[in-house]
């Protein structure tokens, strides 16, 4: 059986935790401002996509940054905001158990049915 | 057990997957890239210096507007590279320290500096040319956020070559001050933007690994070479020298040759003996200190924010 061993540095830091700057080694950062994931749409009608991250004392200093940062050549024209401590990820080790049935599941996508040709618009 | 484990990494990796923050990796891959990635965003933090040197100088409106353009896509570089380094586990104010206190490195070339108005056309067309030969296909680089950082970087490295190159033509099709004006600036960052691409390849520790990883893609000497034939041929445009007089087209590598290159220059400047390696470090550091208060005070700002909402909702 093989075994893994993971570091959490990113995303799922968990509640009492605050971000990428919490693993620092130095004991130099407790004036760091907090890590801000940022996620831009492109354009009407598109989601909202994940870019980068970037560090802000509050909401609205983020956006401001972001805009700066993200959005100088019309990138976007929605942006959102979320500091990094609060998003979970799911742990790549369960990669398996989460995503793999899905593919013994054949019979959930459309070429699974065998049908006469002559059956249009379908 | 450990070994199981990189053997399995090593697998992803041929099989062109790429890596992600939160997935297993060896720690001499994760330290080398920690390395590697807050070099290059020190460098671009670094680089907007030379150039930030001539933003009140430039020779009209145009040019200023673009210089200012240039300068602020080189802190956003920064600023996506750093992030790209924070999701291996190493902070922000950790990379600012090493940089402050000479234990990281950022690249040589900044160390030189910029002595006419047409060494921002050289430092355009040759150094962020030699930059862009190394950015390319850390695109396709194994670990997926420097691969993103790059392509955004990328994306954006293009009009700073374009732009550096039509000062230098502007300048060449002008008088003949002008004209040795420009000349005089691809003399002096030739041999530096050579330089750029790292020691050479049997003298590169790092590199070896590195390829196996797919963190790099090529090695330094291939890189070099490409941007030697490519410049060599963009120089006739010109109608101005590169200043190497063993620069020849060689009919059966089917590349340019290139005369010997000052290593000891290389590891000088590296060593920190370059002639701006000081004022760099100085200006750096003055405006991270002098910046201190700002940032208090806006951490203060959004402290006593939150504290007079949270009232308000009680």
């Amino acid at each position: 059986m093989k075994q893994y061993i993971n570091k959490y540095y990113y995303g799922d830091y968990g509640e009492g935790k605050n971000g990428a700057a919490d693993i620092s080694t130095s004991g130099k950062t407790q004036h760091e401002w907090p890590l801000w994931e940022v996620f831009i749409r492109s354009k009407q009608g598109l989601d909202h996509k994940h870019v980068g991250s970037l560090h802000a004392v509050d909401a609205q200093m983020a956006i401001e940054n972001a805009r700066d940062v993200y959005t100088r050549r019309m990138e976007g024209i929605s942006i959102w905001v979320v500091e990094s401590k609060h998003i979970h990820a799911s742990n790549p080790d369960d990669a398996d158990a989460l995503y793999d049935p899905a593919n013994d599941k054949a019979y959930r996508h459309p070429t699974f049915y065998d049908l006469p040709d002559e059956l249009t618009h379908i | 057990m450990e070994k199981d484990m990189e053997q399995m990494f090593q697998e992803r990796i041929d099989k062109e997957i790429r890596i992600e923050p939160k997935d297993w990796m060896p720690e001499k891959y994760r330290q080398t890239l920690i390395r590697q990635i807050s070099q290059h965003a020190h460098s671009e933090i670094i680089g907007m210096l030379p150039e930030g040197n001539w933003i009140t100088r430039a020779p009209n409106l145009r040019r200023k507007a673009i210089l200012l353009a240039k300068v602020q896509d080189e802190a956003g570089h920064g600023l996506y590279l750093y992030s790209a380094a924070e999701t291996l586990g190493i902070s922000r104010d950790e990379m600012y320290e090493q940089l402050h206190s000479g234990k990281a490195k950022y690249s040589s070339i900044f160390n030189y500096p910029t002595l006419s108005w047409a060494d921002m056309g050289a430092i355009g067309w040759l150094v962020d040319g030699a930059a862009i030969m190394n950015q390319v296909p850390l695109c396709r680089t194994s670990y997926g956020p420097y691969a993103r950082a790059m392509v955004r970087v990328c994306k954006e490295e293009s009009f700073h070559q374009r732009q550096g190159f039509e000062i230098l033509l502007t300048l060449s099709r002008g008088t003949e001050a002008q004209r040795r004006m420009a000349q005089d600036a691809i003399n002096r960052w030739w041999w530096p933007s050579i330089m750029m691409f790292g020691p050479k390849d049997d003298e590169s520790p790092n590199t070896i690994q590195s390829m196996k990883w797919k963190i790099k893609r090529f090695t330094n000497d291939e890189l070099r070479q490409k941007f030697v034939d490519i410049c060599a041929e963009q120089i006739k445009i010109l109608n101005l020298t590169i200043p190497d007089p063993d620069l020849k087209w060689n009919e059966t590598t089917g590349h340019y040759d290139f005369g010997p290159i000052n290593w000891d220059e290389f590891w000088q400047v590296i060593a920190g003996n370059g002639p701006c390696n000081k004022q760099r470090l100085d200006a750096r550091k003055k405006a991270w200190e002098d910046g201190a208060w700002v940032r208090e005070a806006a951490s203060a700002h959004a402290r006593k924010r939150a504290e007079r909402l949270a009232q308000k909702r009680a």
